[in-house]
């Protein structure tokens, strides 16, 4: 295997630490909030979604710290439900959806690529305007009296009954729908027509797999929820009758319409995790990624099913029986792709050369908590058992095992990861660790005991509760402060490597991607020329060497 | 290959509608043309929504639908709609072929027979938004018409039939004003001259749209006023 020894961009003498970056190019606020230099919008997207994810966090803080008592004393039960339909709503729409795609996803896709941008610059940036946009009504509701239909917004509650802004906080999650399909719009043609010259399909790196089949579900599901808001707008000004029950609708199609676009969302959510993953496992164990292919095909296989199995969320809603145990079946179908990953990313461990850095140990921990996530899940596809569990905390902290859990940790693995890239600064390895077990405790201490509160039937979105379930939850609120000590922990260090941190050579991991090839940070269009790929994401020169 | 050389020779002579970072023109125009075909599958999804509406709604009510769209809704009037948007679409394509042509004289008039067409169409969705609104016949609460029968007065139906009615209209009426925005659009940069044979790609894609506003028709025009 002679001629791949490494792909062919020459870089001009001394350009790898450039006087002149993306982040020094072109002075002044301006020159930032109307770039169209996706590595920009890439940050600023980071820095929104962090913000978001602050207040929601904080919600959260207070949403725990209710709940450490049994009685409800400190919040009254009004406001606490307009805190967890908040909490909902910020963390999914603002937070979840775009976390990975929209903020590392437009970083690095292009530079994975070898391309100086997406293929559509201006529409990124109106994506990211939109976002903004939408994201006003959402804070606009915040302080306008809130609403407390819960993330979910169901009918017959949302249209008739419900109290404050409920149109104000529609209006928002619909026009953030646009702002997902045009990013998604924007990956998929960028992934199809812009590849470096060499780049085949089968060379490209896996995150840029897990953002195709993102993308797909982003431009296929996000417009069935634009519409579903729409006819719910309508619904709550017109009483149009098509979902509420009194006025001749149904509000079953409501749910179906809901979860036809909310189930494959979650797949938004975790597919660049996956994606994210399968990158840094096999970057820090010095390894080629195992099943390279089994992996690439099980992010669009889990796309292509994770449209199918909505109506797990409906097993008690009144379908029928029958089409349950077709939802169900389904359901676990879906499972054996995801497991398919897992077992991939154990055997890429296997007799690699494992770097025990922050970025290696955030990994495993997504690892550890996503399994623990995904079993939980066929728990709750199961019929029978899903009678016993819906609506407890065992939901709860089945979600947020595989949201939080999963797409957060792995956020934050990205962000580490490619921090020397955007940032040109490396952070402090040894803060950066004992962070992680800081983390790691904090959560798992917040959501396992959950599951025992759940599977002993303590409901959900209770803001009173009977005192047998006082010790779970007080763990729960214990380990949820010890999680949110960690991260302003992470962010202080972060920050700090940005003013005192060491200089980043151009390749600090020895990753093979084209997003290590140019300079760090990258320089404004990102490569001198194109790049040329001659060979595999995962082709480490060590590899080599020993072959 | 090496695309470094290629790259900094092809500045020179770089067409001034490619944008920096593509290739080649043919990169350019592949990529806007498939970006434009997403978009038009997020539509079809966003409008499979409303038609999934409308599925259950009959599913659940097929007298009133029946009886509401034979006794209020006007075919001739809906036909006549019809032809003017196929019509339009006709002329839209060939206003496409000249715009590739470069046959500046005839890419004008073509897409201004389009924009009139399409006027047409919402003028007469007007006339027929005024005549219900007259009758009362209004989605939801606002739902004042005299019920066809006994049956229909009890379960609400017929304002239902109206709700499906004036968001499928309503939604699809949205797009032709789109469309009309955007015609118009494309008639200011043709009179500029900047639309030709180098550069189509934006009226290519217009047309698309157009087309898609078209076909949704296709489908409105049988489920709601040909019902039987």
């Amino acid at each position: 295997m002679s001629p791949q020894t490494a792909n062919t961009y020459a870089h001009p003498e001394g350009d790898l630490t450039p006087e002149v970056n993306y982040i020094n190019a072109t002075k002044g606020i301006k020159s930032w909030l109307l770039t169209l230099d996706h590595k920009r919008i890439g940050i600023m997207y980071l820095g929104t979604i962090l913000s978001f994810f602050l207040v929601g966090g904080l919600i959260a803080m207070g949403i725990r710290a209710e709940l450490f008592t049994p009685e409800g004393d400190l919040f009254t039960a009004a406001t606490y439900n307009k805190m967890f339909t908040l909490h909902g709503a910020i963390m999914v729409f603002l937070v979840l959806v775009p976390a990975i795609p929209a903020s590392i996803g437009n970083f690095i896709l292009p530079l994975m690529l070898g391309q100086k941008d997406v293929a559509f610059p201006k529409l990124n940036l109106a994506s990211f305007w939109i976002y903004i946009f939408g994201a006003g009504f959402l804070v606009f509701t915040l302080i306008n009296g809130g609403v407390d239909t819960g993330w979910t917004f169901y009918t017959p509650y949302s249209s008739d009954h419900a109290s404050g802004s409920v149109v104000l906080t529609l209006t928002g999650a619909f026009i953030l729908g646009f702002s997902s399909i045009l990013t998604g719009l924007n990956f998929i043609v960028t992934i199809h027509k812009m590849r470096a010259p060499g780049q085949t399909w089968r060379k490209l790196p896996l995150m840029l797999w897990a953002l195709y089949a993102t993308s797909v579900i982003q431009v296929l599901a996000t417009p069935v929820i634009a519409i579903t808001l729409f006819l719910l707008i309508f619904e709550r000004i017109l009483q149009i009758g098509i979902f509420d029950p009194s006025m001749g609708g149904d509000p079953v199609l409501f749910q179906h319409f809901f979860w036809f676009y909310s189930h494959p969302v979650v797949y938004v959510m975790v597919l660049p995790a996956f994606g994210v993953i399968s990158e840094t496992i096999s970057v820090h164990s010095r390894k080629h990624i195992f099943g390279y292919m089994a992996i690439a095909g099980s992010s669009v296989t889990i796309a292509a099913v994770g449209f199918l199995i909505w109506g797990h969320h409906m097993f008690l809603s009144g379908q029928s029986e029958l089409q349950g145990a077709i939802f169900s079946f389904l359901t676990f179908g879906v499972a054996v792709p995801t497991a398919i990953k897992n077992f991939s990313w154990i055997a890429t461990l296997w007799k690699g050369s494992i770097r025990w850095n922050t970025v290696m140990f955030y990994t495993l921990g997504f690892i550890w908590i996503f399994l623990i996530g995904g079993l939980t899940g066929l728990f709750l596809a199961t019929m029978a058992t899903d009678v016993h569990l819906h609506d407890t905390y065992f939901v709860v902290a089945h979600f947020h095992y595989v949201m939080m859990g999963g797409t957060l940790f792995a956020l934050i693995t990205a962000i580490h990861h490619w921090w020397p890239k955007m940032t040109g600064k490396m952070f402090n390895e040894t803060i950066g660790k004992i962070t992680f077990w800081l983390a790691f405790i904090g959560y798992n201490l917040t959501f396992f005991p959950q599951f025992v509160a759940g599977t002993q039937g303590m409901p959900r979105r209770y803001h009173q509760y009977v005192p047998e379930f006082e010790v779970w939850m007080q763990a729960s609120t214990i380990g949820s402060f010890i999680f949110g000590l960690s991260l302003f922990i992470m962010l202080g260090y972060l920050i700090h490597s940005l003013f005192k941190g060491v200089k980043a050579p151009h390749n600090p991991w020895g990753a093979v991607s084209l997003e290590w090839e140019t300079a760090t940070p990258p320089i404004e269009h990102n490569f001198h020329g194109l790049p040329v790929c001659t060979k595999g994401p995962y082709d480490f020169d060590e590899i080599e060497e020993v072959a | 290959m090496n695309a470094n050389e290629g790259g900094a020779a092809a500045n020179a002579d770089r067409n001034p509608y490619l944008a920096h970072h593509f290739m080649d023109k043919f990169q350019q125009d592949d990529a806007v043309k498939m970006g434009m075909w997403l978009f038009l599958v997020q539509e079809l999804l966003f409008f499979g929504g409303l038609f999934m509406a409308y599925i259950s709604m009959r599913f659940y009510y097929p007298e009133t639908f029946l009886q509401e769209a034979m006794a209020h809704l006007d075919w001739r009037l809906g036909a006549i709609n019809t032809i003017a948007l196929l019509t339009s679409s006709l002329t839209m394509a060939l206003a496409v072929r000249a715009a590739q042509q470069g046959k500046q004289k005839q890419l004008v008039p073509l897409l201004a027979v389009t924009a009139v067409l399409a006027v047409v169409f919402m003028g007469i969705k007007y006339f027929e938004y005024s005549h219900k609104i007259h009758d009362g016949l209004m989605p939801g609460i606002f739902y004042a018409g005299e019920s066809l029968s006994a049956v229909e007065a009890v379960n609400h139906a017929p304002q239902i039939f109206f709700s499906v009615y004036f968001m499928m209209t309503g939604v699809h009426g949205l797009h032709v004003l789109i469309g009309i925005g955007l015609i118009g659009y494309l008639m200011w940069r043709a009179t500029k001259g900047e639309l030709n044979e180098d550069n189509y790609s934006f009226v290519d894609n217009v047309g698309l749209y157009w087309h898609l506003v078209d076909l949704i028709w296709i489908f409105l025009f049988p489920l709601l006023y040909l019902v039987k």
